[in-house]
């Protein structure tokens, strides 16, 4: 069990380094940042922080990573959110009970998916505007729900979502790492993740080994639905509200930037839940780093489009020869020394 | 009628082009004279794509020369050897079917006036130019409206346009229907009238003899000869292709049918077909026997295949499996019956590029089993060793990915994966090709184990002389539909290529 | 075989029946919509999005897609805001600057596209975040612009008869329609636009240089980005980094309900221009009723875009099944056989 960790770990490496990179930063502009403090039972500090507010975005990542590695893109993940917070928080005002709320919430984002499923595996439309149709309708529908105020709710389950503590952590956090824990046993625990990783890299062959291509396709879709929905409600619980217009909103580049900065090609095959969790965290780290740092928030943007930048040049066919031409140059450079020596 | 001192237009001399791991052309010559239709003709991987990519300027050559009028040429693209006079026309067509056939004739030259593409002149320009190819039809149409055999008579009238010299033509009638045909024809022979030199491909026999002067024929990446095809009769051409003397004893020792133990029927199929896909076949898929399939290129072969596995579904015929009738509506459907398939082109259908070879080994048996029940790693790793071992697949371990196998570990650790299965019926289309000499002995070794441990086996394969020797019976196809059934003591590599080359009307070609 | 005219024309036949309809809806519902001022009205209102939906026409003809035109249109407002009040440039100059930095943008995304080899969507988005987070850097609140000539060209307009009026704004929209019409369909470049949303690889075995084709359409694309958010700072009077947050979504929109297939290779700025106007009369339409929200309208447009998509889709599956032959998924597709591209030639390097 310790060599398969290690194993994660090493392949983990180079998301690893930029989160201790990201975390460097957050230490520097805030010397206070690694300590950890219990208070009311309940853990505080810089690290706690990051997890906690980037649960909604982990959640995310954890189901547009099965989207990507299949060769496709989710775009309505942010909408779903929206959608989600705003059918929880209209459930309780109606007078459901919350477990109810929180199961209809959690049923719309799987029926959402669903629609996104049906649309690429059955209407074979690309992944991008299938999933543009809903990208575009899906805040009007939210707003509907929500008469386009923002939904405010006084129920105390609902709330605790984003503000009670389980074993010390925010409630948030637990729920997103024990999601991605979930997704990831389902994943390796079961022959998904290689159906996955198949149909992504290969679907004819894939179809022809006897896999149902389809059934596959559908179900990633599905699983990033529920995500969403789930980040939906913490997004909700946490402003004891449902903000259609806001929720959620640009939030499906951050998962999409969180899976490839977590090593998945946008060209499907091979993906990790871990390291999209990973890929999460340090876009978070970075918001915090520049919050701290007394930087103007709005620095991110222009720094989480230069790290893609970075990760699209390296991912780039192009970049590859001329990669390797440079390692093999510095390979070389090295022999020539040691054999001086 | 061509005379063999015609004006020499294209000398290509020595061509080579190598890949990684093998030679695609080897030391390859061509001679295209002016006023000549010239046939290229060759099995798969034969070398005539990468022939034709050489003096297009798609890939460049590795060794060797092409001399134009004399003059030498290095295309680096498609504009080069366009420039130099060398045009080509696909099978499938290369042209643009949301333009108007005016705009694809004059693409990236269109009149203008005042800046602005002068539609009028230009429609006019293309209507007058597709008449000389013998086409009244409005220039002005969209590319789609039109059928196959029109849009390559377009592509034609286009290359001819852009460049007068040669003109070459990759299996241009392979979607034609017969008139259509014909009218491509006429054409060709007015333009080699008019002098230009012209290098058919095609794997319809019938259609060189009627079309072509000379004949260059490719194998395994060399050249066999080149003949003029007046005085090549047709079995000795079909020989040539295959690389098999019709008249030499095989070499391959052949156990009589009669010494096995006749296995139980498993797979019957009764007319089997589909419209525009393959003409209705029978075959009878017995527990240790083999039923080959020959038939060149294009034959019908491959696609007998996808009907019995489930990747096209018949519209006519039935298929009886363990006396119950059946319809495969997927792949998955034949897997579930104990089917296997090892389809031709292990790149694009066979292979997961990017997985590692035991992923690639468990893939089908996993998903027999589905998505829940998943093989254990230890399961997974047992699995893979055994049959790397088993099949002797060259690697240093499982883990590798699957593209850095040879061919001919590759197509092992595909039927590595279906052996997992532990399938009653494998279907191998062409199992041997691209596979070095060394591990194709061993491939068919293996083929011939799994048959005598009473495997049912369907396995199509243009090297005739192995068809002939672990066949129990050989399902001959030519022009997408079934040509003959041979058994027992009638299995002769002779036979089959004289099935192969028998014309329309049925008359042994011999 | 005049079947195949359907892929071409009904999407844009189903397009001017929409807008038609809900016109008519409109009309008996409620008269003074018929009038000339509403017409004005709309095209002033929509005028930003329509010169958008011009840029992205040329884009998704291409075969491409651009979702950062809304980012660089609040780029363009907020620069613009920031050289006429705090730089004191005249308007003029400060047009020619953001214009020429939006085309340099633009060819900058076309030829990072071509280069890395990237998806137009990801690279597209990048691009986004680059000029969002660039407009919130110069800054995060609105800049109004009190120039007297800039106060003069917004208020410019020809009166219609019945009350309303052309503005400026408005005929510049107009003016980019023709203009975008003109490019597409009336010249080399835009042939080749075409040929390269029709099929990459063969254009490229045409002769068609698709670099410099890709550059060029994104540097337009982001041209006329850069012009939409003149045409904004002139219709609100200042400069506003969030400006535009979301109207690429309904730029595409409206290119797709004008009939462009998303696939690329088909399509045209006239449809573009009625997608415009058709999200416009939806709009107007629901701020006339009074009872029903602004929401309704993205779900209408939401609506819309599924059935336009559907049906495009339902076309192609058509017209593929009745038209050529073609093998069955595992076949050897003629496409694997005789395309002469070296990538697909060549096996692949270890």
């Amino acid at each position: 069990m310790s060599a398969f960790l290690l194993a994660r770990l090493k392949a983990a490496r180079p998301q690893l380094a930029l989160l201790i990179l990201a975390l460097l930063v957050n230490v520097i502009v805030a010397p206070g940042f690694l300590d950890l403090r219990l208070q009311d039972g309940r853990l505080f500090g810089g690290l706690v922080d990051i997890l906690n507010r980037g649960a909604p975005v982990v959640l995310l990542a954890v189901g547009m990573a099965p989207v990507i590695a299949t060769r496709g893109i989710d775009l309505s993940v942010g909408v779903i959110m929206a959608i989600s917070g705003a059918v929880a928080a209209a459930g309780v005002n109606a007078g459901l009970a919350w477990p109810a709320a929180i199961l209809a919430s959690l049923a719309t984002g799987l029926v959402c998916g669903l629609w996104n499923g049906l649309l690429v595996a059955v209407f074979r439309l690309q992944p991008i505007v299938a999933t543009l149709i809903l990208m575009v309708a899906g805040r009007g529908i939210a707003q509907l729900i929500t008469e386009g105020r923002i939904l405010t709710f006084t129920e105390p389950h609902l709330i605790a979502i984003a503000g009670s503590t389980l074993a010390t952590l925010p409630l948030p956090v637990v729920l997103a790492l024990a999601a991605a824990g979930l997704t990831g046993l389902l994943v390796r625990a079961t022959a998904l993740g290689l159906f996955v990783e198949a149909v992504g890299t290969n679907p004819r062959s894939s179809r022809l080994a006897g896999i149902h291509t389809n059934l596959v396709l559908g179900a990633v879709y599905v699983w990033s639905g529920l995500m969403a929905a789930l980040a939906g409600l913490i997004a909700a619980a946490d402003i004891k509200g449902a903000d259609a217009n806001n929720a959620g909103l640009w939030l499906e580049l951050d998962a999409i930037l969180a899976v490839v900065i977590g090593g998945t090609s946008l060209y499907g095959g091979r993906f990790s839940i871990g390291r999209s969790v990973l890929g999460a965290l340090v876009l978070q780290a970075m918001r915090t780093a520049i919050l701290r740092a007394g930087l103007p928030p709005e620095l991110n943007l222009v720094l989480m489009a230069l790290v893609v930048a970075a990760v699209l040049t390296q991912q780039s066919p192009a970049f590859r020869p001329l990669a390797q031409s440079l390692a093999g140059r510095l390979m070389a450079r090295r022999k020539n020394k040691e054999a001086q020596a | 009628m061509a005379i063999p001192d015609n004006r020499v237009v294209v000398a290509a001399r020595g061509l080579t082009r190598q890949y990684p791991g093998v030679k695609a052309l080897d030391g390859v010559d061509l001679t295209l004279r002016a006023g000549e239709i010239h046939a290229l003709l060759g099995e798969n991987g034969a070398g005539k794509s990468t022939l034709i990519n050489l003096l297009t300027g798609a890939q460049r050559r590795d060794g060797g020369t092409i001399t134009v009028d004399g003059v030498e040429i290095d295309p680096d693209g498609p504009g080069g050897a366009v420039r130099a006079g060398i045009a080509a026309v696909y099978q499938e067509i290369t042209l643009l079917p949301n333009l108007s056939v005016a705009q694809n004739l004059y693409l990236g030259r269109e009149p203008t006036r005042w800046g602005l593409v002068h539609r009028a002149r230009m429609n006019r320009e293309g209507g007058a130019l597709l008449r000389r190819f013998g086409l009244n039809i409005d220039a002005s149409r969209p590319l789609s409206d039109f059928s196959t055999a029109v849009q390559q008579l377009i592509a034609i009238a286009r290359a001819v346009d852009l460049s007068a010299k040669v003109l070459i033509l990759d299996e241009p009638t392979a979607s034609l229907d017969t008139a259509e045909v014909q009218t491509l024809f006429t054409l060709l022979r007015s333009l080699r009238d008019q002098g230009l030199a012209i290098v058919f491909v095609t794997h319809f026999l019938d259609q060189v003899y009627a079309l072509t002067d000379r004949i260059t024929v490719l194998r395994n990446g060399r050249l066999v000869g080149e003949r003029l095809t007046a005085d090549l009769p047709r079995l000795e051409l079909v020989a040539m292709m295959l690389g098999k003397a019709p008249t030499a004893e095989s070499h391959l020792s052949r156990r009589p049918a009669s010494a096995r133990p006749a296995g139980a029927p498993l797979v019957r199929a009764e007319g089997l077909g589909r419209r525009r896909l393959v003409g209705a076949f029978d075959a009878e898929l017995r527990s240790g026997a083999v039923l080959g399939a020959a038939g060149l290129l294009g034959s019908g072969r491959t696609e007998t295949a996808l009907l019995l596995f489930g990747v096209e579904t018949a519209d006519e015929g039935q298929l009886v499996v363990d006396g119950k009738p059946v319809t495969l509506r997927s792949p998955r459907d034949a897997i579930r019956l104990g089917f296997g398939f090892c389809p031709e082109d292990r790149k694009l259908d066979g292979i997961v590029a990017g997985l590692s070879i035991r992923e690639n080994i468990v893939l089908a048996l996993q998903a027999k089993r589905g998505w829940w029940r998943r093989l254990s790693t230890a399961q997974q790793h047992e699995l893979a060793d055994r049959y790397i071992k088993l099949l002797d697949i060259r690697t240093p371990d499982a883990e590798k990915p699957i593209q850095l196998l040879s061919g001919g570990n590759q197509q092992k650790a595909l039927l590595a994966r279906w052996l997992a299965t532990a399938p009653r019926l494998l279907i191998l289309d062409e199992p041997t090709r691209g596979i070095d000499v060394g591990a194709h002995a061993e491939i068919v070794r293996l083929l011939e184990d799994l048959r005598d441990r009473g495997m049912a086996l369907y396995v199509i394969s243009s090297e005739i002389e192995e068809v002939a020797a672990y066949s129990d019976q050989v399902l001959v196809m030519r022009d997408r539909a079934p040509a003959g059934l041979l058994e027992g003591e009638a299995i002769t590599p002779a036979a089959i290529v004289n099935a192969i080359a028998a014309d329309h009307h049925g008359r042994g070609a011999a | 075989m005049g079947r195949f005219m359907n892929t071409r024309t009904l999407p844009l036949l189903a397009t001017v029946v929409v807008f038609v309809l809900i016109y008519a809806v409109c009309a008996v519902q409620y008269p003074a919509m018929l009038g000339l001022r509403v017409i004005g009205n709309l095209l002033t209102d929509n005028a930003f999005l329509g010169i958008l939906a011009v840029g992205m026409t040329v884009v998704v003809v291409a075969g491409g897609i651009d979702l950062s035109v809304g980012a660089v249109m609040g780029l363009t407002t907020v620069a613009l805001a920031r050289l006429i009040e705090g730089a004191g440039l005249p308007p003029a100059l400060a047009f020619a600057l953001v214009l020429t930095g939006g085309a340099l943008f633009g060819a900058g995304i076309g030829a990072a596209i071509h280069v890395l080899k990237a998806p137009a969507f990801i690279v597209t988005l990048t691009a986004m975040f680059l000029a969002r987070g660039c407009a919130l850097l110069i800054s995060t609140d609105s800049i109004p612009i009190h120039d007297a000539g800039y106060d003069a060209l917004a208020g410019a307009a020809l009166a219609l008869p019945g009350g309303g009026r052309l503005t400026l704004v408005a005929g510049i929209m107009l003016l980019t329609f023709l203009a975008g019409g003109v490019l597409l369909h009336g010249t080399r470049f835009g042939a080749r636009v075409f040929a390269l949303g029709g099929n990459a690889h063969f254009a490229q075995l045409m002769g068609i240089d698709t670099r410099s084709t890709t550059i060029l359409v994104h540097a337009f694309c982001s041209l006329m980005a850069a012009l939409a958010g003149i045409v904004f700072s002139l219709y609100t009077r200042s400069g506003y980094a969030l400006t535009g947050t979301g109207v690429e979504l309904d730029a595409i929109a409206a290119v797709v309900i004008g009939g462009t297939l998303l696939t690329g290779g088909v399509g045209g700025v006239a449809g573009s221009f009625i997608g415009v106007l058709i999200q416009g009369l939806i709009l107007t339409w629901i701020t006339f009723d009074g009872t029903l929200s602004s929401w309704w309208t993205k779900i209408a447009i939401g609506a819309l875009l599924f059935a336009f998509i559907a049906v495009q889709r339902l076309i192609l599956v058509a017209s593929a099944r009745y038209g050529r032959s073609g093998a069955g998924p595992a076949a050897p597709s003629p496409s694997t056989r005789s395309r002469p591209s070296p990538s697909a030639a060549a096996p692949s390097a270890p």
